[in-house]
């Protein structure tokens, strides 16, 4: 009992370098899960192409496909189905990981002992889903060269439109899933959410076959513009709307990310 | 919180001891710079606990109250992430897992899944987490509640070697004999303000009476016992001349030979028994307990 603690505090690092830790433990973490995650990565997009992009496009093909841009319906479906496998791994990365960092494995509460703010804990987690992400999204483009349906020099923007696409669901769902209690209105996310948006997003057919109020309110949908980008990209012929179309998924990911850190902060300072 | 204030010192162990909601967790909370206090000042390490709460945090150690453990990593990763946290190099992260696991005996289960840990176990790895980045005060939050006996005195004692080493501990307990066996100083909360405040034998002395019983009738007949212990008490009051605790052992022998050699240890046979015969005597309670408050504390190891 001398001396009242009074000992010199050291400087914090960077944002960035704090980050970097926390993206790390995700890293050790996914040591232990990556085998499984090689089905829904590898294995779904692929069995997607195949039955849709082969079987059903083998009927399609022989009525024609000019109203498809005259290509062969695979090579019309692939960029689609890599457009969905971004925006699921996006989604369910930003969903139940960021509900369980904090209710059930408790990584945010526990990193928040440390030197790590939440802004930190947070950016550090979308690092990693921006990876799985660049993961999944990899393995389907070497897929895609692999089966000849790439057709242009302009796929070497597909993966960082397939990033965008993810982080553009990755950061609203996540804002969304700090706030539940419990898991329950997940299923509503998938359910009422993705399912449809993949079905309806001109995914397996062009905007042209609906109504013009039905397209309308398609264009809204973030996999609908996320589609249109990958397919202009694979076929070669992105038209000036593409940059309009990328600031709609900035703009949604930039206030995921905005919204999500704020809550973030609000539930791990308290 | 209502305004409590205290100063903590270097190498100190220092506690807050009270319920369930009397403001302990609260407190460790702010110490933690996980929650921003709402008035007054609070320095920690020399530290603003909003704006320098990160480099304040990477001279803390924090035991939570609930394990925060990654259940599905082993026992090494769990102090490899932590160690991570703290800007870590991996060798050094490894040489201090050894110290630590080493320290509080789990060398063992480095590589099992905390999963299959027991919770004696699961809180000495917490301890072991907390202590990667070497901290300069160590926090913790009723670091051994849900813990049987020998688990406790299990963590008591790595505790106790790590207040030897100089480590600053700031611990909370629901515990008197916890509280007497780790810290130098204590307060006492309750509904979130300081109660008291001093070291454990300061606090025995001042506010502990000698010896505490505690009796427990059948229910149903509690009234009536009530009434004639009342009397027996009004007995003692009279009998001035005989010291507190005598009287209170005739008290005790009225209520069923209770003083003559119970778990507290036995007494010498004096005191004014209450003679055979007289109706008080047939009052038995269920169970009783001695607690004998001033005793010469327990010898330290």
């Amino acid at each position: 009992m001398t001396s009242a603690l009074a000992l010199a505090l050291a400087p914090v690092p960077g944002t960035w370098n704090l980050s970097v830790r926390a993206f790390r433990c995700w890293l050790v973490t996914y040591r232990r899960t990556w085998r499984s995650s090689i089905w829904s990565s590898v294995f779904g997009p692929l069995f997607y192409l195949g039955s849709m992009g082969y079987g059903l496009g083998s009927l399609v093909d022989k009525n024609g496909t000019a109203a498809l841009g005259g290509v062969p319906y695979v090579v019309f479906v692939a960029p689609a189905v890599l457009a969905t496998q971004s925006m699921t791994t996006g989604m369910n990365n930003a969903a139940f990981p960021v509900f369980g960092a904090i209710h059930w494995n408790r990584i945010y509460i526990a990193a928040r002992a440390t030197m790590l703010r939440p802004a930190d804990i947070y950016r550090g987690h979308l690092l990693f889903i921006a990876l799985r992400i660049a993961m999944n999204s990899a393995c389907f483009v070497v897929i895609m060269a692999a089966f000849g349906l790439i057709k242009s020099v302009w796929a070497v923007a597909l993966l960082p439109a397939a990033v965008l696409l993810g982080i553009a669901f990755a950061t609203p769902v996540a804002a969304w899933s700090v706030t539940l209690k419990t898991m329950t209105p997940m299923n509503y996310l998938f359910r009422f959410g993705s399912v449809p948006m993949f079905l309806f997003s001109g995914t397996f057919y062009p905007l042209s076959v609906y109504p013009h109020v039905i397209a309308d309110v398609v264009e809204w949908s973030p996999l609908y513009q996320g589609v249109v980008i990958l397919r202009d990209l694979v076929l070669g012929a992105p038209s000036p709307d593409l940059v309009w179309r990328a600031a709609y998924l900035i703009l949604l990911g930039v206030a995921g990310l905005a919204l999500a850190g704020r809550r973030i902060a609000g539930l791990l300072l308290v | 919180m209502n305004g409590i204030d205290f100063d903590l010192y270097q190498g100190e162990a220092f506690g807050f001891l009270g319920p369930n909601g009397a403001g302990k967790s609260s407190t460790m909370r702010m110490l933690g710079c996980v929650s921003p206090p709402t008035q007054g000042d609070l320095t920690i390490l020399g530290g603003d606990p909003v704006r320098d709460g990160a480099a304040i945090r990477a001279r803390l150690g924090v035991v939570p109250q609930e394990d925060t453990l990654d259940n599905e990593l082993t026992v090494r990763e769990n102090l490899l992430v932590y160690g991570r946290y703290f800007g870590l190099k991996r060798k050094l992260i490894a040489e201090r897992t050894d110290q630590l696991l080493d320290f509080v005996q789990l060398t063992e289960r480095a590589d099992d899944q905390v999963d299959q840990l027991s919770g004696g176990m699961k809180r000495r790895l917490t301890i072991a987490r907390s202590l990667i980045n070497d901290p300069d005060i160590l926090i913790l939050d009723e670091p051994t509640t849900g813990l049987d006996p020998r688990a406790r005195h299990v963590v008591w004692d790595r505790l106790f070697r790590l207040k030897q080493r100089g480590v600053t501990l700031i611990l909370t307990t629901h515990y008197m004999d916890e509280a007497e066996q780790l810290c130098d100083r204590l307060v006492v909360m309750d509904h979130a303000a300081i109660v008291a405040e001093g070291t454990p034998r300061e606090l025995i002395a001042r506010y502990s009476t000698p010896e505490v019983i505690e009796l427990r009738f059948t229910p149903g007949e509690q009234e009536e016992a009530f009434k004639k212990i009342k009397s027996l008490l009004e007995e003692r009051s009279r009998a001035s001349s005989a010291p507190d605790t005598m009287a209170d052992l005739a008290i005790g022998r009225a209520l069923g030979g209770y003083g003559g050699g119970g778990a507290g240890g036995a007494g010498p046979p004096c005191g004014k028994a209450v003679p055979p015969g007289d109706s008080r005597a047939d009052c038995r309670p269920h169970t009783s307990l001695r607690d004998r408050r001033g005793r010469a504390p327990h010898p330290r190891p």
